[in-house]
């Protein structure tokens, strides 16, 4: 048994990748190494911004010898045919056997693979692993081909066993295994040599170089909030930047420094994605003023002032950062409660094109301006609220700060709309009406912001739409299938009903798409759009309702329906239908609807005939068919309301119950008799169960 | 003698002597508008091909969006770039770099220096390249990149890029806030000048220029009177019917690459530029230097061997 080390030590490796390379290494190099044979007991991988190991515990000397008995050709057969075995089986002809068998007599081939030892398995696995390493981004340098993530600098490669350590020999483009290592970059510069992987981490400990990037992070985390705690604070909790600055140092301390009060004031996002994007800062709030105050940094090494020259160039950073926002913010403010407001930004947005066939954003501002307006009554909001709020909604877009931070679009158009003295509603909308930006994303509900939501999307699919950008296959560039699934679920989860068709004509006519009336003036003519857009609604919707557990066919036995462009009832349909199949009463009531169907298309076919006159309970001559009468009658008087309050659950319930009636009629009766009248009064009996039934959805979708 | 230096120019000439005692041709800057060192065919063109190249140079560049009138503490339209090229990249680059930190006054016990992931692309050079900006106490003080393309061509070798904002850096080993407070020459000098002696009015001016005054029409002519040079150039005959002798003119075609590029950022300081016409623009500049790239491989500077007669 033995042990192996192995430390592939670089120039600095991005932070995001050190995780996932460690994995990497892992398994590329137990995996090949059990390919090959050669088995192990336990390993485990880590990382630091220079370096990747791995540790592998328990593993063979060598791998095992095997022996394949293969069964060749018959003894008599050609000689071209024992020649190809012996080609295929990389075999001489004395290493065939012949064997009686009740078959006759055949020839067998024992093929022996010796085993291998492992330093020569590894040394093929290693190089091969670090030929091929799955790096998302790799290169070149100096004169050479070797691809790394930055450049190779030392392979450390060892085995160990009891009695020693010894080098897994290994040259990768010069690159020379050895047992040799460094600390960090500063604290510890020189070599160190190593005999086995407890030894290895010790000694890097010694030399500055926590290797774990585990204990780094703790390490981190506690320092931080142990240092804010002392000050009365709390460190505002960041899982992924905890995770990158463990990236960034071997060595990490922590330092606190303090904001200068002229930031104090500004909007504590904008501190925290200045100072998290910039320069990797934890932010640390104070609890009993709710605003950041200070800020964690990580430096990678310890000094003999004790991080004072380091905490003070990064507190001047800081402030220099700070600086910028704060003139932004400041001059953003200005204008924003300016005369001419926020409007000052819309007008420059008349420079900004949205996209080169759907004008400016200025354009796409005065678009939704109308659309929201429209939207308004649907959603329940204020008509001039929503058309205001659309048109200062994107009115941030050039404001220095979102200049400066895209990533705070929104947010601070919702700050300047308060600063130009406008409702918290219309000021909401500027933020909200992005949301939701993917499919765990909350959906906006306050109803002026719904409307802009709305009419954001809606413009966007629809102008996409006539200038025939649509999504194919796996491209979807301007993320039309996110925006419209932003539709359904805005208009979904805040159950709001409405005529998608009639909005987005009037999308499609803010585009200047002739539609109807040929006197209009237009730029796209295309008839279909609306319906070809409404097809895309609905299959988005299929997306959604399949991953809420909805069946395809039963969403299709929906869409078959009327009123299929209020997705919200149509979403409510689905779900009362899908329920009620679940039932038995349901799933039953379902295979007597299809016999009831097939009966009647058959005596339909080929005949003028319709059996749609509802029969009459004077001809039934069974009880049976009386009681389906009567049972019919009750339901109808349930249903018919209970659809009218669109109260589908209540109906599907009805539908259901009808089931036992249902069930004995067809048990009990003969539709075809001579007798003619009461033949036809059979069948428009099965009609009003067909009727019934295509009141509620197109069953005849549904599968089984 | 004081390790400190006491002047931004002293900065300069510490980096200097570094990179000359470190086997670097010292070159002067180039004598047109870029926006940035690596727009200098030191090292644009020089980072193509296969010969060996090792050259460090101060380059004037000009950002007129970043123009502030020379009130920003930072922000400056027209500033200084300390560029490196070395082709090959030696083994132990970032050693030399470090070197040359602690040549102008970093004290590396005390600071904290970084490798932090930065991956460099230059859309206008169809360049691009894998390294990091190095940070000194969270402050960014230099671009560290290895190219692995360049006007569409893979690098072979590598050539290692080192480029200093002398600016931003110097005002730190300084202690000083404001650019333009910064000491040029030494305080003690009979006559010192501070960066803003020299700097304010000009920055102020072309402010003014390139936001409100600059003509538009006119850059848009310019750039397209470049653009329009430029492949003239390149569709020349590589024989020169004067001499009879072969000369392509990488380097001239080149020029015309960096007057177009200049254009196009005047025109986008001036905000008649919108987001989609942008990457139309960036696409026209860079299909220039492509062309040149092509052309400067073809020369003998670019690893040209020769017809095989």
């Amino acid at each position: 048994m033995a042990d192996l080390l192995i430390e592939l030590f670089s120039e600095e490796i991005p932070a995001r990748m050190q995780a996932r390379a460690a994995d990497d290494l892992k398994k590329l190099l137990t995996d090949g190494m059990v390919e090959a044979g050669l088995t192990y007991a336990s390993a485990a991988a880590f990382a630091t911004p220079r370096r990747l190991c791995l540790t592998v515990e328990g593993l063979l000397d060598a791998s095992p010898r095997t022996v394949e008995e293969r069964k060749g050709p018959k003894a008599d057969a050609p000689e071209k045919a024992i020649e190809g075995f012996l080609r295929g089986a990389g075999l001489t002809r004395d290493d065939l056997e012949k064997r009686d068998t009740p078959k006759g007599a055949i020839l067998f081939a024992k093929i022996v693979k010796e085993g291998r030892p492992a330093a020569e398995i590894i040394a093929d696995v290693l190089e091969h692993t670090i030929r091929t390493f799955p790096w998302p981004k790799s290169m070149r340098w100096g004169n050479g081909t070797l691809k790394w993530v930055r450049p190779l600098h030392t392979i450390l490669c060892i085995l160990s066993r009891e009695d020693g350590a010894e080098v897994v020999p290994l040259d990768v483009d010069g690159i020379v295994s050895g047992n040799t290592t460094y600390g960090h970059r500063f604290l510890a510069p020189d070599a160190i040599t190593v005999n086995n992987f407890d030894d290895y981490a010790a000694k890097l400990k010694r030399a500055f170089v926590v290797l774990d990037s585990a204990e780094r992070r703790d390490a981190i985390w506690h320092d931080a909030t142990n240092m804010a705690f002392a000050s009365g604070m709390e460190v505002v909790e960041d899982a992924g930047l905890l995770a990158e600055v463990a990236g960034l140092v071997e060595w990490p301390v922590v330092l606190m420094g303090r904001i200068g009060d002229d930031f104090l004031d500004l909007p504590p996002e904008v501190l925290q994605t200045s100072m998290k994007e910039h320069q990797k800062f934890f932010s640390v709030r104070n609890p009993k003023t709710g605003r950041i105050e200070r800020f964690v940094t990580v430096a990678n090494r310890t000094t003999a002032d004790d991080g004072a020259t380091i905490l003070a160039g990064n507190e001047k950073v800081l402030s220099a950062r700070l600086a910028d926002a704060k003139f932004f913010w400041d001059n953003d403010l200005r204008i924003a409660r300016s005369d001419v407001g926020m409007a000052a930004w819309v007008e420059n947005l008349k420079n900004v094109t949205f996209h080169n066939k759907l004008g400016t954003q200025a354009e796409l501002i005065d678009r939704m301006a109308v659309l929201a307006r429209a939207l308004a009554p649907m959603v329940g909001a204020d008509a001039d609220d929503a058309e205001q709020a659309a048109k200062i909604a994107k009115a941030d877009l050039s404001s220095e700060m979102v200049y400066e931070f895209p990533e705070l679009q929104g947010l601070m158009g919702r700050y300047y709309a308060l600063a130009a003295g406008m409702s918290e509603e219309v000021a909401a909308a500027a933020e909200e009406h992005y949301a939701p930006l993917g499919p765990s994303d909350d959906v906006p509900t306050a109803p002026v912001s719904v409307a802009v939501a709305l009419a954001e999307k809606i413009d966007k699919l629809t102008g996409f739409w006539a200038i025939d950008e649509k999504p194919t296959g796996s491209k979807d560039p301007f993320a039309l299938r996110r925006a419209a699934l932003g539709v359904i679920r805005t208009l979904v989860e805040n159950d709001i009903s409405t005529d998608l068709s009639a909005v987005a004509l009037k999308g499609f006519g803010a585009h200047r798409v002739k539609l109807a009336d040929p006197s209009e003036e237009a730029d796209f003519t295309n008839l279909d759009l609306p319906i070809n857009l409404l097809d895309f609604f609905h299959d988005r919707l299929k997306v959604y309702l399949k991953d809420q557990g909805i069946r395809h066919d039963i969403i299709d036995a929906c869409i078959a329906m009327e009123g299929n462009d209020d997705l919200t009832l149509l979403v409510k349909r689905a779900r009362a239908l899908s329920d009620t199949l679940k039932t038995d009463d349901g799933e039953n009531l379902l295979q007597a609807f299809k016999r009831a169907n097939n009966i009647l298309s058959q005596a339909e076919a080929g005949t003028n005939l319709e059996y749609s006159h509802g029969g009459d309970v004077k001809f039934a001559e069974t009880d049976e068919e009386r009681a389906l009468f009567a049972a019919l009658d009750q339901a109808d008087s349930v249903i018919a309301p209970a659809m009218k309050a669109q109260d589908f659950s209540t109906a599907m319930s009805a539908l259901a119950s009808l089931r036992p009636t249902l069930d004995a009629f067809f048990e009990a009766v003969q539709i075809n008799t001579d007798n003619d009248v009461v033949r036809r009064n059979r069948l428009n009996l099965l009609g009003r169960i067909r009727t019934l039934c295509a009141s509620i959805a197109d069953l005849t979708k549904i599968d089984g | 003698m004081s390790d400190t230096p006491r002047s931004f120019q002293e900065i300069i000439l510490r980096l200097q002597s570094y990179w000359a005692r470190h086997g670097c041709a010292i070159l002067q800057p180039y004598d047109m508008e870029v926006g940035a060192g690596t727009f200098h065919p030191a090292t644009t063109l020089r980072s193509l091909g296969t010969n060996p190249w090792a050259a460090a140079y101060v380059q004037p560049s000009r950002r007129p969006t970043d123009g502030r009138y020379g009130e920003n503490p930072n922000r400056l339209q027209y500033y200084y770039q300390y560029q490196v090229l070395i082709k090959p990249s030696p083994p132990n680059l970032q050693e030399l770099y470090l070197g040359s930190l602690q040549a102008i006054g970093v004290d590396m016990d005390l600071h904290d220096i970084r490798f932090v992931e930065d991956d460099w692309e230059s859309p206008t050079l169809g360049a691009w390249g894998l390294g990091w900006e190095v940070w000194c106490d969270g402050m960014e003080v230099s671009q560290f990149t290895y190219f692995q393309q360049v006007g569409g061509h893979d690098c072979h070798p590598v050539s290692g890029e080192l480029t200093y904002g002398l600016e931003r850096l110097a005002m730190y080993i300084l202690g000083v806030d404001h650019v333009m407070d910064m000491p040029f020459n030494d305080p003690d000098a009979p006559i010192p000048l501070s960066y803003g002696d020299i700097f304010k009015q000009t920055e102020e001016e072309y402010a003014r220029w390139n936001f409100d005054v600059a003509n538009t029409d006119v850059l848009l002519r310019h750039f397209e009177e470049a653009e329009a040079e430029c492949k003239t150039i390149i569709e020349q005959e590589h024989m020169d019917p004067k001499t009879g002798k072969r000369i392509v003119m990488a380097h001239p075609a080149y020029d015309q690459a960096i007057k177009a590029s200049h254009m196009f950022n005047l025109l986008d300081a001036r905000g008649v530029i919108s987001v989609t016409e942008r990457q139309a623009y960036i696409g026209r500049v860079r299909a220039l230097t492509k062309m040149c790239a092509d052309a400067f491989v073809q020369t003998r500077a670019g690893g040209w061997t020769g017809d095989a007669t």
